[in-house]
């Protein structure tokens, strides 16, 4: 035991002592969440669009006010006629055009329909329907106030109702992206090149010689590491709550238990990296394109795993990332407990045990 | 095989799929024994050493180091052995001190017994008021000296050094080996590997490798008489002008 102290002590020498590095672990989580929260939001504020309003009645009129006065809306060009749809968009100056047809408030009264045409710019077609979503909210809210109302008694309505985020906040999607990433990082990247760095000195050959057990040293790299995690989970959620705004609706014992089970897997896979890679290139090489990528993009924070051909969403399982960030959904945002994440919880548990087996395994007592 | 012996080594054979690193090699050395195991790069002395140092597993033969079998009592072995690799083996981002409270720990020595160890480690190497210096601040010369004390730090019966002397200037050379000899004379056994066939000289017996097999074993002189030679170094060359390998 006291071997292994004296071990888990030289680990935390060499981590306060190489400041750069230290400062960048962390560092970067809170660059991550601030960047994520504030610049490569998903959100669209403040979007450029046109009305073409054929009608001029009270109605259009009112629907146009309630565009103005939203947040995701500029209204910044009145088009006149058909024909300036085309070039508005073609300057780049619009996303969105709202069109309403002549006559609007009579057919909306006294017909059965009446359309109001958006037109949106789909280049970027997420922020297109996100656009024509918003539009299209606004217009059914104005339909939902009109006085009258209910005299349609056979109007179907569809109406939305966003549960867990209301305000449609990126950052609660984010921040349990950004947690798998830096525990992978940190955990994976930074275990990996510490074994890989004392292979390159020749140390580990004088450790090998030694009495001390292999699992002892594997043990003792873990430590330091997985105490470094825990403290950049404690600042990720600190900010996220008193910074993003984001809740932790669910318990708090549960999600630290689940980010330590998956710092855990991380740092298991850090191990089996170490054990395959001779140079500290090669570890945060196999770190960044075999771990953090995948993470990236199939944990389900960037782009939607249901979206994905059936190959890729069968091979998104094996990814630890995806089931953290499904449990941390759950837990952190939705508030759920233990019986709606078991699953999930579960097989991140067999991913450890089973990476830490094959890691154990293979780290070299001999060097051949 | 002699029981007495430190090191007791029978037709040791490592293979690596065809090639045969080191081939049947057999040879005993003696308690408190400086032991020259000498050889061209790649003749397998690096191999041999790991084997018995059990960083490696041999694929044949038998070999008892400190009186412990080689296959069956690797754990006692480990206990009882000093290690200098080739390449330095001191942690540059931690002092001295903590580099030898390091390895000390590992090894099981008490708290009291590291800190004695250190103390009389920097009065030894004339350090004292360094403790608290980072190895890589140090010179390289000290810098083997110290690792060769960091290897020495549990008192082993018997230490491998690997290359100790390599790029080290001569004046360096002269009191690391004046180090071995005084930890030879307190009974330590020790098994060098070098270039230097004048540091060969200085050896009790050495042993010449080539090709994975030890083709001469006796003292300096005695060898010297045998080749007809004015030193090692001429033994040496004729030997390793044998050599059929001839791989870096």
């Amino acid at each position: 035991m006291k071997q292994f102290l004296y071990f888990i002590r030289k680990e935390l020498y060499h981590l306060l002592r190489d400041r750069r590095t230290l400062f960048i672990l962390f560092g970067m989580p809170m660059a991550q969440i601030l960047i994520f929260g504030f610049a490569l939001t998903n959100e669209v504020k403040n979007s450029r669009i046109a009305v073409l309003d054929n009608a001029k009645d009270e109605a259009s009129t009112s629907i146009v006010h309630r565009l103005e006065a939203s947040r995701y809306f500029d209204i910044v060009k009145n088009l006149g006629s058909n024909a300036d749809l085309q070039p508005a968009f073609q300057e780049g100056q619009i996303r969105l055009a709202v069109v309403f047809p002549e006559q609007f408030q009579s057919q909306l009264l006294h017909g059965h329909s009446a359309p109001i045409q958006l037109i949106a710019d789909a280049t970027d077609p997420n922020v297109a329907t996100t656009l024509a979503n918003y539009a299209t909210a606004i217009i059914m809210d104005y339909q939902h106030d009109m006085p009258g109302f209910v005299d349609f008694p056979y109007t179907i309505n569809t109406e939305f109702r966003m549960l867990y985020n209301p305000q449609l906040k990126g950052s609660y999607s984010f921040v349990p992206g950004v947690m798998a990433m830096i525990l992978m990082l940190v955990g994976a990247m930074m275990t990996s090149i510490s074994i890989v760095k004392e292979k390159e000195l020749g140390t580990m050959e004088v450790i090998l010689v030694s009495p001390i057990v292999p699992i002892r040293v594997i043990l003792a790299k873990m430590v330091p590491y997985l105490l470094l995690s825990m403290v950049n989970i404690a600042s990720i959620l600190l900010i996220s709550v008193y910074i993003m705004d984001v809740p932790i609706n669910g318990s708090m014992p549960l999600l630290v238990f689940e980010c330590f089970l998956f710092a855990l897997t991380a740092l298991a896979l850090g191990l089996l990296i170490s054990s395959i890679s001779n140079s500290q290139q090669v570890a945060m090489l196999i770190s960044l394109m075999g771990l953090f990528l995948p993470t990236v993009m199939f944990s389900g924070f960037m782009f939607p795993v249901e979206n994905m051909p059936v190959p890729l969403q069968v091979l998104s399982n094996i990814v630890p990332a995806k089931w953290f960030y499904y449990i941390v959904k759950d837990v952190m945002i939705k508030g759920t407990g233990m019986e709606t994440v078991w699953k999930e919880t579960l097989v991140l548990t067999g991913m450890l045990v089973v990476l830490l087996a094959i890691s154990i395994k293979k780290f070299k007592t001999r060097l051949e | 095989m002699n029981r007495e012996a430190a090191i007791s080594v029978s037709h040791l054979t490592k293979r690596f799929g065809d090639f045969t690193a080191v081939d049947r090699i057999t040879f005993d050395v003696g308690k408190g024994e400086i032991f020259g195991f000498l050889g061209a790069n790649g003749a397998g002395k690096t191999t041999a050493m790991r084997m018995l140092c059990g960083l490696s597993l041999p694929t044949s033969g038998r070999a008892q180091v400190a009186g412990f079998d080689l296959y069956k009592e690797s754990e006692k072995i480990k206990k009882n052995i000093g290690y200098m690799s080739q390449k330095f083996s001191l942690y540059e981002d931690l002092t001295i001190r903590e580099n030898n409270r390091f390895y000390g720990g590992i090894y099981g020595l008490t708290n009291q017994q590291i800190k004695d160890k250190t103390q009389f480690m920097l009065e030894y190497l004339r350090l004292e008021g360094k403790a608290d210096t980072l190895v890589r601040a140090l010179p390289l010369g000290w810098k083997q000296k110290l690792s060769f004390s960091v290897a020495m730090v549990h008192d082993p019966k018997i230490v491998f050094l690997d290359e100790p002397t390599g790029g080290v200037d001569p004046v360096t050379r002269r009191e690391f080996w004046t180090m071995i000899y005084e930890a030879a004379h307190r009974g330590t056994t020790v098994f060098v590997t070098t270039h230097y066939m004048d540091e060969a000289e200085y050896c009790d017996r050495v042993s010449i490798m080539v090709d994975g097999r030890i083709e001469a074993l006796d003292t300096p002189a005695r060898l010297t008489g045998q080749y007809n030679a004015k030193g090692m170094e001429e033994v040496f060359v004729q030997l390793a002008r044998k050599a059929k390998r001839n791989d870096g």
